[in-house]
């Protein structure tokens, strides 16, 4: 310090002074930060940030509690809220999410869903059987159960030799990977939409799965009573034990989320939720990576595989993958964070 | 400290860091939230519209020369955009460093986790999947036309039911959306500010040249403090003049023909000099009322 008679200035003012540098090298390397990426930092930077950050913060309490100058204080509560995000902000790579991600928090998730996956499975067998017995003993029901873009001309009205011919996958093998995306893009779609759905107290949730598993029920019914039950799941099974495993999984996260939300229990309703939002959240993330697969082995597979014992083969291969990378246990059970 | 130091605004809310200090953030405003989302909103349409004129021109070319294959692989391609954008735009601007969508971005808005810890990957695919609920929704149950009779009455049902998630943040004071609710963050303002002049800096200087009693200068609290440090920001001539003369009049001041700058700053710095020295003694003075 100067000339600058020390005992006229304020004590907050030499507070000031004495920290100012500090404050300053802070918000310069937050603004760098944010500009562009934190990899722009060097080493030096990234290691001083975090103790920057503490001595910002406790200038600030320190100034909340001594100082007057109002302009001080507001400065340091927002470079303090900035320095907090980037210190407290995720640095987990991609690679290192995805890796975690697939190694233990979905597994992880799935399996702790477990009560979840049994009643949505529940429900949509329902569906199914409902929607079958209806429709074997009057057609008509089908047309309830089966909206008539889905069903593409494969209706009650249809003869035998016609609905054979769509299962055989001759119907035109252009258009397969169209088809495909189409595919994959509408059913992850009403998969997120079940999990959203969820959050209206469950009731959504569990007639979307129920009205999806009775266009099921409707549509091997059709095909069981012209003697085509085989064929028929053949031509479903080959990526439907994907794509419905999915659709089940998307509907027990949406059970969990209605399900804290109404019943939290012990704990407060919005700890619930959110508790339940994140393992919701996680199985949702994977059930449209699954729906991806489904979506693959529906627009391809199923038109390029025609053997109906091929189909059951692949079919079974897929279900043995599912139940081994989700319910076999672990050598390493890892807790989760 | 019993009483609040400061006067709360509306928007203010306590958000303790690990390291035990509250930031005191401001949550974003319903208007700054809608503003930020029909920015975003903008975006997305745009980009698509733009999407599907190339799309379109590279098909037609793809059509004329590679035949049907090529235009398959746009077909595709524009599938899979349309679905990432509507699912994974949200969710993947939010996070990056910044864990704002260009929206938010713009408006100072930034997502951040309720209980003041990381802001995780779940929760930010949670509060956006929930989108689907909140926005796509009502958005299709408005595109679908009414039937007549029973019809209409279960559409204009389902209008108000979709309507109860589409404004559940006007129901509730943190300004949640059911997505924050299940993904447990909410959303904060960030603003910028600079680091502003220490206006007793002037103060002190001047302050030799006048010499205030301690009545004159137990006259005013905190308050009035920091109106007059907004005075001398502000250095509005005619502000001053009448604030001067206020002072003046109730310090019982005679003034010569210094100017009201001086005067202000000189005043602002003992009285700050006076209140701060009586807060390290724990006396907090609020107003000129608090005594």
């Amino acid at each position: 310090m100067t000339d600058v008679r020390p005992a006229q200035l304020l004590k907050s003012q030499r507070f000031r002074q004495q920290r100012e540098g500090d404050w300053r090298r802070l918000e310069q390397l937050m603004t760098k930060a944010e500009a562009g990426s934190a990899s722009k930092l060097t080493d030096e930077e990234i290691l001083a940030i975090p103790v920057l950050y503490r001595s910002t913060l406790s200038a600030l309490s320190v100034a909340r509690e001594t100082s007057l100058d109002r302009g001080l204080v507001e400065y340091l509560e927002t470079l303090s809220a900035r320095a907090y995000f980037f210190v407290y902000g995720s640095r987990a790579t991609l690679q290192d999410r995805l890796t975690s991600f697939f190694r233990n928090d979905w597994p992880n998730a799935v399996r702790g869903l477990w009560r979840e996956t049994l009643i949505s499975t529940a429900l949509m067998l329902l569906g199914a059987a409902v929607a079958a017995w209806l429709v074997l003993h009057e057609p008509e029901w089908f047309y309830a159960f089966v909206p008539g873009e889905l069903a593409g001309g494969r209706d009650p009205a249809a003869s035998t030799e016609t609905l054979r011919s769509t299962l055989d996958g001759s119907d035109g093998s252009g258009g397969l990977s169209v088809f495909a995306a189409f595919l994959f893009t509408h059913n992850a779609q009403v998969a997120i939409l079940a999990f959203a759905l969820g959050f209206a107290l469950c009731l959504p949730t569990g007639m979307l799965i129920l009205y999806n598993g009775a266009t099921l029920g409707a549509f091997v019914a059709l095909f069981a009573s012209r003697g085509l039950g085989v064929e028929v799941g053949g031509w479903l099974l080959i990526h439907g034990v994907t794509e419905l495993f999915a659709v089940i999984l998307a509907g027990a996260a949406g059970f969990r989320i209605g399900w804290a939300v109404a019943f939290p229990g012990q704990k407060r309703r919005l700890d619930a939720a959110v508790e339940a939002g994140r393992t919701a959240a996680i199985v949702m993330g994977g059930v449209v990576v699954m729906l991806f697969f489904a979506g693959l082995l529906e627009g391809f597979g199923r038109q390029l595989i025609v053997h109906t014992g091929l189909r059951y083969g692949v079919a079974a291969f897929t279900a043995l993958v599912w139940a081994a990378y989700f319910y076999f246990p672990r050598r390493e059970a890892r807790l989760g964070r | 400290m019993a009483a609040e130091p400061v006067a709360r605004s509306g928007t203010e809310r306590t958000f303790v860091t690990p390291e035990g200090v509250d930031l005191r953030l401001n949550i974003g405003e319903a208007g700054q939230r809608a503003a930020a989302f029909l920015l975003d909103a903008a975006i997305i349409i745009g980009v698509l519209i733009a999407f599907t004129i190339i799309a379109l021109l590279m098909g037609i070319g793809a059509a004329a020369g590679g035949g049907r294959q090529g235009a398959e692989i746009v077909a595709v391609i524009w599938l899979l955009v349309f679905f990432v954008l509507r699912n994974f735009y949200f969710t993947g601007f939010e996070l990056s460093a910044a864990a704002a969508t260009p929206g938010k971005r713009v408006m100072g808005l930034r997502v951040a986790s309720r209980d003041g810890g990381r802001l995780k990957a779940e929760s930010v695919f949670a509060r956006n999947a929930l989108r689907e609920l909140e926005v796509f929704l009502p958005l299709s149950l408005l595109i679908s036309r009414a039937g007549q009779g029973v019809d209409a009455w279960m559409y204009l049902l389902a209008l108000v039911w979709a309507g109860i998630f589409v404004f559940f943040p006007l129901f509730n004071k943190d300004r949640l959306r059911a997505g924050d609710l299940v993904g447990g963050t909410w959303v904060v303002r960030t603003p910028k500010r600079k680091l502003t002049r220490d206006m007793a800096d002037d103060g002190s200087e001047r302050l030799a040249a006048y010499d205030f009693t301690s009545a004159q200068i137990d006259a005013y609290g905190a308050k009035e403090l920091h109106v007059l440090e907004t005075v001398l920001r502000q250095r509005d001539r005619n502000t001053m003049k009448a604030v001067a003369e206020r002072i003046a009049d109730k310090i019982d001041w005679s003034r010569t023909d210094d100017r009201d700058y001086d005067f202000l700053s000189a005043y602002y710095a003992a009285l700050r000099g006076r209140l701060e020295q009586r807060l390290l003694m724990g006396v907090r003075r609020r107003d000129k009322h608090d005594i």
